[in-house]
């Protein structure tokens, strides 16, 4: 089915300003997608303000140039630099300039400065059923998963595109038909105390993603809702190693009351169970440091951390002065909290260097330290800072990385998977 | 040899074929100022996508690869054309956009993976209809 374009889509692409570039671009798009029509959306989230190079800068501006707003609801995912200059980005002219025009074009266009990846923790949590159109992958998997709202993987340039037409191509997890499970994740085979720990979520998210590349499944065996952050915590380590968009827990996750119903009442394609030693095993794979001696620092905070998050840093660190630096990467949004009552003082007064806007993978922070060791509870920094920061990570709980904080080396808690 | 079919029209394009023999992901896997394989798990690691006809089985990983193509083409290190297994709509948005901007994008045309095989190490040409055509490389007709 080729694509058709109502007569007003057809008028706005057959003009010269920045509204025709954008649907255009969504329309080429729905074409090579193979999608027959495009479909009202009701917000978006955008991942496109993040500089690769300078040719995204020119294309933001162009579409400034020509007068182009969003039509909806925009969130913004993280930048380069941190606007509200918590920290210090080593982000060199030319580029740092360049950078900051991107963001500044950005907010023109009409987006909201929230500047996280976590916008369904900064108030922009879409109804059940709703079409929208999200960027990155961790935003994308728990706007789909968690929230129910229906969003395929929104790529560079196509979310802002869709921001300013309102529309998005009809195809893939937009469709009802497309959301169901074709497989089941059985995890009831691992002990109580494991699935009640922090570490569990991370662990199993990227054993997940990895099993399941970019299929539907359904996560069986969870018997209490385990709350927000450990399933966004799941969904950013899914999304990392593997290309997953959507996933159900029975029982848990708005679309899926049970198995069988998110299943459709078809036998599931494939069963995976999952074995204490599949779970340790995705475990220790999260870790790439061999040299277990010391640590130079700690990361935090992919996706960016909540207010909870913080109030359990908080307890955690309980005063202590660190030995090491935690990186706590956050939005602005759950910076008001913070600023409450002294608290990001007493933070930053015990070693603690909050990053907001922006975090250490996607942009230079940390200091360049050959055979430097990061680390972290999240399975994303877990992922991503061997290849962007150069550092070696050790994966541990959040106790665990505050501990080694304080005394400059690796402590680890045995949970027993 | 070969009537593939256009997924974005463009430049057409000449270059020695690079036949990739496994799935890339652009954002992580290439330099956007070199076009240089920067992913070391990746079989092609070290050779360079620019000014070549590129074979692609598939790509995978990040969402921003439109952004890396599009930032190749404003360099000048985009490949001479795109071969692709099946349509990317996130890679091929960054040829999208860049026509958009008034900037010279290659060609991007389909074709089979089972026919990538018989291409390496040959000179291709990608025409104005989409047809691919071989010649034998100038390293095999001087040895």
């Amino acid at each position: 089915m080729s694509l058709v374009l109502s007569p007003e889509e057809q008028a706005i692409a057959a003009g010269h300003d920045g509204a025709a570039m954008a649907m255009r671009i969504v329309a080429e798009s729905a074409r090579l997608l193979g999608a027959p029509r495009l479909i009202p959306i009701a917000s978006t989230h955008i991942d496109g303000a993040l500089y690769h190079g300078d040719s995204g800068t020119l294309f933001a501006e162009r579409l400034v140039e020509g007068g182009a707003k969003v039509a909806v609801r925009s969130t913004l995912n993280v930048g380069a630099l941190d606007l509200m200059g918590c920290s210090r980005i080593r982000l060199e002219e030319p580029q740092r300039g360049m950078a900051r025009r991107m963001m500044e074009a950005y907010r023109k266009l009409g987006c909201e400065q929230s500047w996280t990846c976590a916008p369904y923790q900064a108030g922009h949590r879409p109804e059940q059923g709703s079409d929208v159109a999200w960027g990155e992958s961790n935003a994308v998997v728990f706007c789909n998963s968690v929230l129910g709202a229906r969003t395929n993987r929104y790529g560079d340039f196509l979310d802002i595109a869709c921001a300013i037409v309102g529309r998005a191509p009809d195809y893939g997890l937009h469709r009802p038909e497309n959301r169901r499970a074709w497989l089941v994740f059985d995890v009831s085979g691992l002990s109580a105390s494991f699935l009640a720990s922090e570490i569990a979520w991370p662990v199993l998210g990227s054993l997940y993603g990895r099993e399941v590349g970019n299929a539907i499944g359904v996560v069986t065996g969870i018997a209490n809702h385990p709350g927000e952050d450990a399933l966004k915590a799941f969904g950013a380590a899914a999304a990392s190693s593997g290309a997953v968009g959507l996933f159900h827990i029975a029982g848990v996750t708005p679309e899926a009351p049970d198995a069988e119903t998110i299943l459709s009442g078809h036998a599931p394609e494939t069963v995976i169970r999952v074995t204490p030693q599949m779970a340790a095993k995705a475990r220790a794979g999260l870790s790439t440091a061999t040299d277990h001696a010391s640590i130079d620092a700690v990361a935090i905070g992919s996706p960016h951390l909540s207010d909870d998050e913080f109030d359990l840093l908080e307890r955690s660190i309980a005063g202590r002065r660190l030995a090491v630096p935690i990186y706590a990467c956050t939005g602005r949004h759950a910076l008001a909290a913070l600023e409450r009552n002294g608290r990001r003082k007493a933070l930053e007064a015990s070693g603690v260097v909050i990053v907001a806007d922006t975090c250490v993978v996607v942009t230079p922070i940390m200091p360049q330290l050959s055979g430097g060791v990061l680390m972290t509870n999240s399975g994303k920094f877990a992922h991503y800072a061997p290849g962007n920061t150069g550092y070696a990570v050790l994966y541990a709980s959040l106790a665990d990385c505050v501990e080694s904080a304080v005394l400059g080396k690796p402590v680890f808690t045995d949970i027993a998977a | 040899m070969n009537a593939a079919e256009i997924l974005v029209p463009g430049k057409t394009g000449e270059g020695e074929a690079l036949v990739l023999t496994a799935p890339i992901s652009f954002w992580g896997g290439v330099d956007p100022k070199t076009g240089r394989i920067t992913d070391v798990r990746h079989p092609q690691h070290g050779q360079s996508i620019s000014g070549r006809v590129l074979f692609l089985p598939g790509t995978i990983g990040s969402s921003s690869a439109s952004a890396v193509l599009m930032e190749l083409v404003h360099n000048g290190r985009a490949p001479a054309a795109l071969v692709l297994h099946e349509p990317d709509a996130i890679l091929l948005l960054g040829l999208i956009v860049a026509r958009e901007m008034g900037w010279q994008t290659p060609m991007a045309v389909r074709l089979g993976s089972d026919k990538f095989d018989s291409i390496r190490g040959k000179l291709a040409v990608v025409n104005a209809d989409g047809s691919i055509v071989l010649r034998i490389s100038k390293e095999d007709s001087a040895s």
